[in-house]
């Protein structure tokens, strides 16, 4: 169990995917315009990493060594189009926002990185636990990053207005912003964690 | 279980049924999703119709695409009969974040006359007052506003071209109308007189 809790927190803080290993920075960039939009691309990626993991590990001896990338690749896409469907269906709004940037949960450097690095080689429960640990320190950092973008370029958080939006800095919610707001979270997390 | 070896055959028959499994689990998604996604999309179309009419019962919902500045914009407009602007709304778009994008609430902004755009008649193009027109662009999205007008004109054009064509079909329609209301009733009087006649 102790080690399972290790497995669960490291994702979330020693080895966050966004601040920790330094992956999956497209999504990371491109879609924390707001709080609630990197929290969704945070959780859809969870999903998908959780899911992949678990059959990953458990196709593990399978899986011949020459077409692990292929066969990963097959069951990570197959997970990213089921959640793409399912969120086309129920969460229409959500997904008019991200629908762009879910098929490149694919592609998303973390989830066939812990394929190759934990799931191919640990227990299922384990690679869960990783799965579940990366997805929401990944999700965390996106939401992070997004509530400081949406308060400094719109004056909201989470939607709800907190002063006028004339007085918002704009730049905080386009590209620049995002590169400045990464660069600013990432040198304070290094900072607290070397103590 | 030890690890399978990387030989032709089983590297063939890992991958075939790897996949085999996933188009059957995304083929299931799929038929599962597939009513709730055409729904929602109906649903959609319906819910902008219906507010770009403001309620208005003979108004015309209008469904327009043009090149916006950062690319397509999909805009729907109610139009009245005499061509007065009812409503709008941006259907799909990809303008600038907290520029562009605002063109979904600023132009039907009842505060700000300059820039309100519902109530207005569209016989008379819409320009944006930096091209001499009357109508306020979005401050520092001078290219989306003009995108924006541009399919208000062209949803206009439409709107006369439709009228022009409909109007023959609903006085048809209309008559059609009429008769399937009355239709029964007047059968039976019809049928009625016709016998009393026959007697």
């Amino acid at each position: 169990m102790n080690n399972g809790l290790k497995t669960f927190t490291n994702g979330i803080l020693k080895e966050n995917p966004t601040f920790g290993l330094v992956l999956g920075m497209c999504p990371t960039l491109a879609t924390t315009t707001s709080a609630v939009n990197g929290m969704s691309m945070g959780l859809a990626t969870c999903f998908v990493l959780i899911c992949s993991n678990v059959v990953i590990s458990m196709l593990k001896n399978v899986i011949p060594d020459k077409v692990r990338i292929p066969a990963f690749i097959v069951v990570i896409a197959t997970f990213v189009t089921m959640v793409q469907l399912v969120m086309q269906a129920y969460v229409p709004t959500v997904y008019a926002t991200l629908g762009l940037f879910i098929p490149l949960i694919v592609v998303n450097c973390i989830v066939l990185g812990r394929a190759e690095a934990f799931a191919a080689k640990n227990s299922v429960g384990l690679s869960a636990l990783d799965g579940l640990g990366m997805g929401l320190g990944f999700t965390l950092s996106l939401t992070v990053i997004g509530a400081i973008r949406e308060l400094l370029g719109t004056g909201n958080i989470f939607g709800f207005n907190l002063y006028a939006d004339n007085y918002g800095m704009l730049i905080f919610v386009l590209a620049p912003g995002a590169f400045i707001c990464l660069a600013y979270v990432m040198a304070l997390v290094q900072k607290l964690m070397k103590k | 279980m030890a690890k399978m070896e990387s030989s032709l055959k089983n590297m063939l028959l890992s991958l075939t049924c790897i996949t085999l499994v996933a188009a059957a689990a995304l083929a299931g998604i799929y038929m599962l999703t597939f009513e709730t996604i055409e729904q929602q999309k109906a649903e959609a179309e319906t819910q902008a119709k219906l507010s770009v009419l403001a309620g208005d019962e003979n108004g015309t919902p209008i469904l327009v695409e043009t090149d916006g500045f950062g690319g397509k914009m999909k805009v729907m407009v109610g139009f009245a009969e005499d061509g007065t602007i009812l409503g709008y709304k941006i259907l799909e778009h990809s303008e600038t974040p907290g520029l562009g994008d605002k063109a979904g609430a600023w132009f039907q902004n009842a505060d700000k006359p300059g820039q309100n755009i519902i109530g207005r008649n569209a016989s008379k193009e819409l320009v944006v007052s930096k091209d001499g027109g009357d109508v306020d662009a979005i401050t520092a999205a001078t290219i989306s506003s003009r995108a924006f007008l541009k399919a208000i004109n062209m949803a206009y054009e439409e709107f006369c071209a439709s009228k022009n064509t409909v109007d023959s079909i609903d006085a048809d329609s209309a008559a059609t109308v009429m008769i399937a209301e009355g239709a029964e009733e007047d059968i039976i009087v019809e049928q009625a007189e016709e016998t009393e006649a026959q007697k």
